[in-house]
């Protein structure tokens, strides 16, 4: 028999206002098995836990419903102070009567009346419970970090200062990402080559740091703390181990015509090639599609020049599987493309460019050696427009409903670094809204407009078009209440960023959530903006939401820390609520098996005494407790009804809806 | 109909939300008969927005919408100032009654000066 | 049996999983968008986790009206959880409009942790849609009634 005590909490108003309280703890502590019932105002509070500890253990209660906020807000801090007071922690149930009930109801009739239906049913569940015991499980100390952009790097780093081993996992043949590809960052217009490649080689030369460039991640098995994770190292066809990053292979291809994807493909390279000087790691990599060799078994020059016998053309993609405790999601973001917006002639006009094109053509390592030219003439531009939101905040199904938040001062950044460099050049920029919060931004930007003289236009472009060698561009100008057309050299269009598309295939693999925009989802998103709601994995830089490198840096370092935090425990608490089967009813048959998404159930002959000395042997469904994560798709699954689920079994689910249907 | 009970029945009649504008501009960016207009097309969105009927009833720029949809088109935000245009010229051409196209007096009205954007034009604006 | 003139308060049981549906109930409540209080959830760890007897016990204990909430296609906390559910669904709910408990009384929405408008919307809707429907006859156990 059970003593049942009922706890049912004002929070404040919040329940009190619509949810006669005293009512309800009256009229439940006539429930069968209820010996003690009581409401008070903040139930969470010290002094509302330590009146459940006291009656707890005054009325020797075993088990306790509290009548509160959502269980996914203060079960884990009621079944604290349940243990605290001697009893199990999953002899606690939660009566949501504040999301389910008091916030949305406005009868209190109607409120008190539910929320006496809701604790009823809480009781009704908890009558059934059985005191369970958390495993525990050990954890990998190693993380894994997918993507080597500055956002993975920071918190490659961060975690390897702590002592912990972390490999990064980088697609592109190097580590870098895109801020490796910025020419100056803002708002201080330092050298973005500068600030980064440091970091870069301090991965390098890290010893707990492995990088795995050229390489995809393929299927991530387990679960926080020990994940096993298959990745694919892509053939590179230069032996990593050998290469020194002279490049005399570079010089000997014959091949020139592969796009250059660093430079934004505004430039050529050679089939065989490392993506830019200050690579890491600084080994060559061939492009089996424009190479020679590889295409029609002819050439061969490069393996002749390299004096190391670096090259080997039958390298095959290779796997390996290594143990990690905490996976980090560092995908980072690319431009999305502008197909849909034909108005800005992006596609005709070679002139007409992307902002990260205009930062290639800018860097003095560019395609133009950092004099800024026009892409399809080589002339120097005289009047350069700039378009902002292209594709941005626009929810007409072409683009993307977002504010991708760093194109205001990226534009800025252009527009006054232009200025400086060439003052004889009119620089435009059509804007609908300027954001600019942050340290110093809008100073940043008021600088363009006032010292600079950039000319800022309120209002958006219709239509590029090109006229001649020059490039029309027409909008409105709303504060004269105009349409203006400038005749323009060169358009840069800030087109909207989108998260990188593999990272979709990564969230299904590791069962992440993501959003309509292809964003990971953070388990919450002010207290828990770092994490997953997949425990064990966590969202680093632009993986997560638009974000600029000094917020990259600050999430990547938080994410860290929160790696760092797991790692540093030897034992993690297992969820006791997992699947068993009753071994006197299972009959084998196998089905649990087939929809179990964790493979922790296997199959055991046991033997079973049948009385009069008699035994017999049969196979029978035993489940991994450490690998099961208590879905329960085995327990409908299961044609014996042998398999159940603790804390959530058939027996306490039929007893809820009994309670709810009694009228 | 007062003032406020008219505004509700043209942004009905318009069948847009002029709340999504986030005042771009972008369809007066592109407007072809935009400098013969007094009341720009970007207007037509927020003076609805602001029940500013009268306005918009009397501006000559009602007159000079082609109805070529390049606004419709343009906008990132779903918002149709074009059909706000038409939604408010009704609201003017419908109540002086009985002048309006049939349908089947289009055939004679139809030689080779009258630009094919106008019978486009005349024929959605008769389908309402 | 209630009174003629009262009227007739259905009841709808809603089976919602913990990772999206719950909590998208949950920033219901927090954004304080009401729906009807004849609604009660059930929370379960997954959508998978409801055995069709929880809901041939709720019609037979004389519920109007059963709804199941998961997360999104592809959204699974359990990866594949709420596929399971749609298939064992699509066959119970067969086989209840043929037992005579209309296609309208069962339902499966997917709900994530971040639409509390849409878990309102769907839950009106829903409830609505029994009002008009009135009382569950079929599979009634009398005796539970009253």
């Amino acid at each position: 028999m059970q003593r049942i005590g009922v706890f049912v909490c004002w929070c404040g108003n919040n329940i009190a206002a619509t949810v006669d309280v005293e009512r309800v703890s009256e009229i439940l502590s006539h429930e069968y098995g209820v010996v003690y019932s009581t409401n008070y105002q903040f139930m969470c509070s010290e002094n509302g836990q330590q009146l459940i500890k006291t009656a707890i253990k005054e009325h020797n209660l075993t088990g306790i419903v509290v009548c509160s906020c959502s269980p996914r807000m203060h079960e884990a801090t009621f079944r604290k102070t349940a243990e605290a007071a001697g009893l199990n922690p999953y002899m606690v149930e939660i009566a949501n009567i504040r999301e389910h009930c008091s916030w949305i109801h406005k009868d209190r009739e109607e409120a008190t009346a539910k929320a006496v239906i809701l604790g009823r049913t809480a009781i009704a569940k908890l009558l059934l419970n059985t005191p369970l015991t958390a495993g525990e499980v050990g954890v990998t100390k190693r993380a894994l970090v997918i993507g080597g952009g500055i956002a993975g790097i920071q918190t490659a780093l961060d975690i390897a200062e702590a002592g912990y081993e972390v490999d990064i996992v980088e697609q592109r043949a190097t580590i870098g990402g895109r801020m490796a590809q910025l020419d100056k960052t803002f708002p201080t217009l330092d050298c973005s080559a500068c600030i980064l490649t440091p970091k870069m080689v301090d991965c390098a030369q890290s010893e707990k740091i492995d990088i795995l460039a050229y390489s995809e991640v393929e299927e991530v098995k387990g679960f926080v703390g020990n994940f096993t994770v298959k990745i694919r190292r892509k053939a590179r066809y230069v032996d990593e181990t050998k290469c020194t990053g002279c490049g005399a292979c570079m010089n000997a291809c014959p091949s020139k015509k592969g796009l250059n994807e660093f430079n934004m493909n505004l430039n050529t390279r050679p089939a065989i090639y490392i993506p830019f000087a200050q690579a890491i790691p600084n080994v060559a990599v061939i492009d089996p599609e424009q190479c020679l060799k590889l295409k029609t078994g002819k050439c061969g020059l490069c393996q002749r020049k390299c004096e190391v016998g670096a090259i080997d053309y039958t390298m095959q993609d290779t796997f390996i599987e290594r143990n990690y405790g905490a996976i980090v999601v560092a995908t980072g973001f690319r431009i999305s493309d502008l197909k849909y917006f034909n108005e800005y002639g992006y596609a005709d006009n070679k002139d007409v460019i992307t902002s990260l094109e205009l930062e290639r053509l800018m860097n003095a390592a560019g395609p133009t050696g950092g004099t800024l030219l026009r892409p399809s003439d080589k002339k120097h531009p005289k009047v350069i427009t700039f378009i902002q939101c292209v594709g941005s905040r626009d929810i007409s199904g072409c683009g993307k409903p977002y504010c991708s938040k760093i194109c205001c001062m990226y534009t800025a950044k252009h527009a006054m670094l232009i200025r400086e460099k060439y003052p004889d050049t009119e620089v435009h920029v059509f804007y609908i809204d300027i954001r600019t919060p942050g340290k110093n931004y809008d100073e940043f930007y008021r600088r363009a407009v006032e010292q600079y003289g950039v000319d800022y236009i309120k209002g958006m472009v219709g239509k590029v078009y090109a006229n001649g060698d020059k490039l029309m561009v027409q909008g409105s100008d709303l504060l004269n209440n105009e349409q203006i057309t400038i005749e323009s050299d060169l358009v840069v269009l800030a087109a909207a960023i989108e998260p990188e598309p593999s990272v979709r295939r990564i969230a299904t693999m590791l069962s992440a959530s993501i959003d309509t925009n292809n964003f990971l989802t953070e388990a919450h998103a002010k207290l828990r903006p770092v994490e997953s709601p997949t425990a064990g994995v966590y969202l680093s830089g632009m993986c997560q939401g638009p974000k600029d490198i000094p917020e990259t840096v600050s999430q990547a370092s938080a994410c860290a820390a929160k790696v760092i935090g797991l790692l540093a425990k030897d034992k993690l608490k297992s969820n006791p609520c997992v699947s068993h089967s009753d071994e006197m009813m299972c009959n084998g048959c196998g089905t649990c098996a087939n929809v179990c998404p964790y493979g922790a159930i296997t199959y055991i002959d046991k033997e079973f005494r049948l009385g009069g000395g008699k035994t017999e042997t049969r196979r029978v469904a035993s489940v991994n407790e450490a690998v099961c994560q208590g879905c329960g798709a085995c327990t409908v699954a299961c044609p014996s009804g042998a398999m159940d689920l603790k804390g959530f079994a058939n027996k306490q689910i039929m007893a809820e809806v009994e309670s709810i249907c009694k009228r | 109909m007062d003032n406020t009970e008219l505004t509700n029945r043209l942004k009905e009649l318009s069948g847009t939300n002029v709340r999504q504008c986030m005042k771009c501009g972008k369809c007066s960016g592109r407007c072809p008969m935009f400098d013969k207009m007094d009341v720009k097309p970007h207007q037509f969105v927020s003076y609805l927005a602001d029940g500013k009927i009268e306005k918009l009833q009397n501006s000559k720029s009602l007159w000079y919408c082609l109805s070529c949809m390049e606004c419709v088109e343009r906008c990132p935000r779903g918002v149709a100032p074009a059909a706000v245009i038409e939604a408010i010229r009704e609201s003017v051409v419908r109540p002086q009654g009985g002048n309006r196209l049939q349908p089947e007096e289009v055939p004679a009205l139809l030689n080779d000066e009258v630009p094919q954007q106008l019978i486009v034009g005349a024929y959605r604006k008769y389908n309402h | 049996m209630q009174e003629i003139n009262e009227k007739y308060e259905p009841l709808i049981v809603a089976f919602c999983c913990n990772w999206c549906s719950y909590a998208g109930a949950d920033l219901a409540g927090s954004s304080r968008l009401s729906y009807p209080a004849n609604v009660k959830i059930i929370r379960v760890p997954c959508s998978c986790r409801v055995n069709p007897m929880f809901i041939l016990k709720a019609f037979q204990r004389g519920a109007d009206g059963v709804i199941l909430c998961g997360c999104h296609p592809g959204d699974c906390h359990y990866t594949t959880g709420n596929y399971y559910a749609r298939r064992r669904m699509t066959m119970l709910f067969d086989m209840l409009d043929y037992l005579g408990i209309e296609r309208e009384r069962t339902r499966v929405e997917w709900v994530s942790a971040a639409e509390g408008n849409r878990f309102a919307a769907v839950m009106n809707d829903f409830a609505a849609k029994i009002n008009e429907l009135g009382e569950n006859k079929r599979l009634e156990d009398l005796r539970c009634k009253n």
